[in-house]
């Protein structure tokens, strides 16, 4: 690209940028703040709820609360609902374990139609994947470190 | 130089053809909007009782072209030619469409800019006498655009205020050498403009420069100047594309901001949630074919300057980090013959 032509598009893309409509920041922040911390504190409840009407212990309860908040944004997104919280929630919708059952369920619902294998089978990982193939390489990374340092 | 050509970019149509007759249909998203009134059919589900979205806005193409030649008291088989396309990939829309319709066929991709890039070549056929009936037609869908080039529907994810929102909607536009308003008089065919945006939310500002660059070249091309038009209408540059455009005029000294308008800012209004406005090759299609062509039957607009605007990507070029060329084609619909 001759040099006439960067110096027209950086002055492009400078205004661009300068005239831009932004994202309202403080307003996404806040929401994200609020949408994740009563999704948080729903986790909460059904961890309490675990531990002192089944009498779990702390590593049990965990995975009893993993399994019914997957099931909660699982269900929320097969009717139609999780999406609108994700809307306002941003970030507060999408970090918590819920956020991961909706990247799978979305998906899974919108494929069906290209079939159980091509549709199903080939896109379900389609969002969460990048989210499994690092954060499983960063375990195995830092249970190497952890391995040698100790 | 050809006996009709006007400067690099414009042809001057000799015998301009008319738009005999259209058919608008749109989803329910956009019948709810402030043009509502104006379509001709108004779905009441965007799966119109379809199993897929692709084959919902394969029946919108076909019944927007059917209306179109039933309207206009013709069969099919008087049509010459069938030119279209939209924004799925190999433009699978219009193929199929095609294939129902059994017209002989040009399948085009233009993106966004596919209605106008239709227009303008049935307009030159016609004019050349190489047909005369050509069908014009142009869909896009939400859902099908929304699952192609971003997420899945039910993905909780938040848009930014530069994001478009796909319109859900198919036109048809009947062109003829019968003497009959409104007529095509000018073309100008844009040229692949590029200013290197790369970010996929933010199409106003990869068109734009197209657009501007377009409407000057029409100008200059044909001597005149804004004023010669009572309105010059771009496709889907939203929001923040149209005051890009605006912006980027007046450096090169014109003004049309008292003159113009998107049919990406008028399909929706702001309290219906779509960010920078609507988008798609159906939204320059439903919006001039409902309401533009109603207004200069009505004796509102006498000349207007229609260009639908393109951005020429594809999910491989965006995730490959290629930037955002934009196209944007210009034709003259005029009541007069010219």
């Amino acid at each position: 690209m001759d040099v006439k032509q960067q110096k027209l598009n950086k002055e492009y893309q400078e205004y661009v940028q300068r005239k831009m409509p932004k994202s309202y920041l403080l307003r996404d922040c806040v929401l994200a703040f609020l949408v994740g911390g009563t999704i948080c504190t729903i986790g909460q409840a059904v961890s309490n709820f675990g531990k002192s009407y089944f009498n779990l212990n702390t590593e049990e309860a965990s995975a009893f609360t993993a399994i019914v908040m997957i099931f909660i944004g699982a269900l929320l997104t097969g009717l139609g609902v999780y999406d609108d919280i994700g809307k306002y929630g941003g970030a507060g919708s999408v970090v918590p374990i819920t956020g991961f059952a909706n990247s799978i369920v979305s998906p899974a619902m919108e494929f069906k139609k290209e079939g159980y294998v091509f549709g199903v089978g080939s896109k379900l990982f389609s969002i969460a994947g990048p989210v499994l193939v690092y954060g499983i390489s960063t375990s195995v990374l830092v249970g190497l470190i952890y391995f040698f340092v100790k | 130089m050809a006996k009709y050509r006007l400067g690099g970019q414009t042809v001057r149509l000799e015998n301009p053809p008319c738009i005999l007759s259209r058919a608008t249909i749109v989803g329910k998203k956009e019948g709810e909007g402030p043009l509502g009134e104006y379509f001709d059919v108004v779905l009441e589900d965007d799966m119109w009782g379809e199993k897929t979205w692709e084959k919902a806005e394969c029946r919108m193409y076909q019944e927007a072209a059917r209306m179109a030649i039933i309207r206009a008291g013709k069969q099919p088989q008087d049509v010459n030619y069938l030119l279209g396309g939209d924004l799925l990939n190999q433009i699978i829309t219009a193929n199929f469409a095609a294939r129902t319709l059994g017209i002989p066929f040009f399948g085009l991709y233009g993106a966004c800019s596919t209605l106008t890039e239709s227009m303008s070549l049935g307009a030159m056929l016609i004019n050349a006498g190489y047909a005369d009936l050509v069908l014009c037609v142009t869909s896009s869908h939400f859902c099908t655009a929304e699952r192609q080039y971003r997420f899945p529907l039910e993905m909780g994810t938040q848009r930014p205020p530069t994001a478009h929102w796909t319109v859900t909607g198919a036109g048809a536009f009947l062109l003829s050498n019968d003497e009959k308003p409104p007529y095509i008089t000018h073309v100008t065919t844009g040229r692949v403009i590029d200013y290197g945006i790369t970010d996929t939310y933010n199409m106003g500002a990869a068109m734009a420069p197209a657009a501007a660059a377009t409407i000057k070249a029409h100008f200059e091309d044909t001597g005149q100047g804004p004023e010669a038009y009572d309105l010059i209408v771009t496709g889907d540059l939203g929001w923040f594309g149209r005051e890009l455009t605006i912006d980027l005029l007046k450096k090169e000294g014109y003004d049309i901001s008292d003159r113009f308008i998107d049919c990406g800012c008028e399909i929706y209004s702001r309290e219906q949630d779509v960010h920078a406005g609507g988008s798609g090759c159906g939204c320059s299609a439903v919006v001039f074919g409902g309401y533009i062509l109603r207004k200069m039957e009505e004796g509102v607009y006498k000349r207007i300057l229609l260009l639908s605007t393109g951005a020429l990507l594809s999910t491989t070029s965006t995730q490959q980090g290629e930037s955002i060329p934009g196209i944007a084609h210009a034709i003259t619909i005029d009541m007069d013959r010219g």
